[in-house]
């Protein structure tokens, strides 16, 4: 499905004409153009970043900083008020890692049982209950805020770290179930009958049959979780405290908050900074973060 | 987990091959079981709770003083609900067309044996990557009146340029579209992309062979058979736009006054700021509606065709 990397065998190859020049000459034309267009907000932000309020107030977007000011970055970082505090957006960066981290190797362990389980341990309802849980992708979770506020308190977990990690897995079990199942359904049934019969139990042959060919699936489904989960504003706000937040929420506060002068520097280096880890991931495995894209959005 | 874990013990311990067996057996079900209960709990049962709570007339407290379908009425008399619902259908509209337009097009470009291919479509698709709080955040530097495009063109030498739509209500909107459409045409695109490599190419042969344009070509037979991936893409993309939450919460808080409102924003704050936990519940239940109205029929035609297989 996600194979970009081919070369394309459907790419119309004819003889070169002038009026084939003239098309192809527009084509990159456009192609550049939206380039552009694509690429503008992130370089604003950047230069916004690294330049001081005054030429900001002077300048134009695109005018480029007469000197560099890393200021905006440190101020961001370690001083900057959100809301109520000011100490910058390091500490709900860390935050965000303290979520994450657990949140994406528990629901990717769980997804990976749970999709051998569906793709090579069938039992009666188990189709049917993986049909079920498909929904669980597509619910708009503005329907399960309100009851999941009101556990969260009874499990005494509201507004803590450990509280954000379980909401996440609970609605993250459903995507890593999917990409496991679809990945382990073109293992052979034979393989795991023929291991039962030489004495392997369901632990063995999943640790040492099914694990160690899962390697691309765990990648992408890591990427998947680690993006979503990194990005995610919603259940980081109706769910954390004050010191618990999430970067996105603090970054919202901090643009948001409107006592003294606007600082677009600021706000610009605190949203690269925000956004860093999950652009890191993309430059660094694109190629598991599309395929992941395309696997979630094609579904069974 | 640690039951599981204290079940894989005792599997692998006790000797004797008729326990094994039977735990084997066992094992399956006993290591999804937390995943069903938690499924059935935490979706359906979650769901069923807000419809309950949507014909109650709670406020700051769950409360279970039933008044029928009272909160639905005041919901489609109350105006800010109505604008967010109208928004709904604006923004939705045209982030899905134009999402859709441009993934297509863009494909198609990529797909004529272009140079630094790779290089275009990691640009293409770098915004999928980061977070709508950021996206929002940058365009609400980019499109506000004072210093951004608007300045930045008068700047050029056109005086009388004016962009003013981030303030203006009747316009707010557009913006949200604006930026949305950033994230996640370059998505549209690498879906497409990804059909257009899977198209047969003996197809396209037998077709130039014909005679046909290239034109006539992408028109009559390639596009025709990516309708599956325009279908999802379609699915993706609503679904996108209905639960927008983010995106206007960093770009325009919902303002000017609840111009830019969406219906995911209505619920929020109407359950968590204003102490309407009733209205909110109702709002979200027609949420999941318009989900459903787009979820059914695509699972149906989804399970028809593997039937056909």
């Amino acid at each position: 499905m996600s194979n970009l990397n081919s070369t394309s065998k459907n790419a119309v190859g004819r003889k070169t004409s002038g009026l084939d020049k003239l098309l192809r000459v527009a084509l990159y034309t456009v192609l550049i153009v939206v380039a552009a267009f694509y690429l503008m907000p992130f370089i604003v932000m950047l230069i916004t970043s690294l330049k001081d309020v005054e030429e900001i107030r002077t300048g134009t977007l695109l005018s480029l900083p007469a000197s560099l000011h890393f200021d905006s970055w440190s101020k961001a970082w370690s001083s900057a008020c959100t809301g109520s505090s000011c100490g910058g957006i390091s500490p709900y960066f860390m935050n965000s890692f303290q979520i994450v981290l657990p949140a994406v190797a528990i629901s990717t362990l769980v997804g990976a049982i749970n999709g051998y389980v569906i793709s090579l341990w069938k039992f009666r309802g188990s189709d049917f209950f993986f049909a079920a849980m498909l929904v669980g992708c597509f619910i708009p979770f503005q329907v399960i805020l309100l009851p999941m506020a009101q556990t969260l308190g009874w499990l005494g977990i509201a507004n803590t770290t450990s509280g954000l990690v379980f909401v996440h897995v609970v609605y993250g079990v459903a995507f890593t179930t999917l990409f496991f199942r679809n990945f382990y359904q073109s293992i052979p049934g034979e393989l795991v009958k023929a291991a039962r019969l030489d004495g392997a139990g369901f632990f063995t042959i999943f640790y040492r049959i099914i694990l160690p060919v899962s390697t691309p699936i765990i990648v992408v489904t890591v990427i998947w979780q680690f993006t979503q989960i990194w990005n995610d504003f919603l259940f980081g706000v109706a769910f954390s405290g004050f010191d618990t937040q999430p970067v996105t929420v603090a970054l919202n506060n901090l643009v948001n908050t409107s006592f003294g002068g606007k600082e677009y520097n600021v706000d610009m280096a605190a949203a690269i900074i925000a956004a860093l880890p999950t652009l890191a991931v993309y430059v660094f495995a694109g190629k598991y973060f599309v395929r992941g894209l395309t696997a979630g959005a094609v579904k069974g | 987990m640690n039951t599981k874990a204290a079940n894989s013990g005792s599997g692998q311990t006790q000797s004797g091959r008729p326990a094994r067996l039977s735990l084997a057996d066992w094992m399956p079900k006993i290591v999804m079981a937390p995943t069903v209960l938690v499924t059935l709990v935490c979706i359906y049962g979650y769901m069923i709770w807000t419809a309950v709570l949507s014909f109650t007339g709670s406020r700051m407290l769950p409360s279970y003083n039933f008044v029928g379908f009272e909160q639905y009425e005041r919901l489609f008399n109350n105006d800010r609900w109505m604008v967010a619902l109208s928004n709904l259908g604006i923004f939705g509209g045209l982030f899905i067309g134009i999402c859709l337009f441009l993934g297509v097009t863009l494909a198609i470009f990529l797909d004529q044996k272009i140079r630094a291919e790779g290089a275009i479509r990691t640009i293409y698709l770098y915004p999928m990557a980061i977070s709508f709080i950021v996206t929002g955040t940058a365009w609400k530097w980019l499109l506000n009146p004072t210093n951004g495009l608007e300045k930045m063109m008068i700047d050029f030498g056109f005086v009388n340029f004016k962009f003013d739509w981030l303030i203006n209500p009747d316009m707010v909107i557009y913006c949200l579209v604006i930026a949305a459409v950033w994230q996640a045409s370059g998505f549209v695109m690498a879906l497409f992309l990804a059909g257009l490599r899977g198209v047969d190419g003996d197809l396209i042969k037998a077709a130039h062979l014909d005679g046909a344009s290239t034109f006539t070509t992408y028109r009559r037979i390639i596009l025709p058979s990516l309708k599956p991936v325009f279908f999802s893409a379609l699915v993706v993309l609503s679904h996108i736009a209905i639960k927008s939450f983010d995106l206007v919460a960093a770009l325009t808080n919902g303002g000017p006054g609840y111009a830019s409102d969406l219906p995911a924003n209505f619920m929020y704050t109407y359950t968590f700021t204003r102490s309407q936990i009733g209205l909110g519940s109702a709002s979200a239940m027609v949420m999941l509606g318009c989900v459903l109205a787009i979820l059914v029929p695509y699972l149906y035609s989804e399970l028809r065709g593997k039937r056909h297989e």
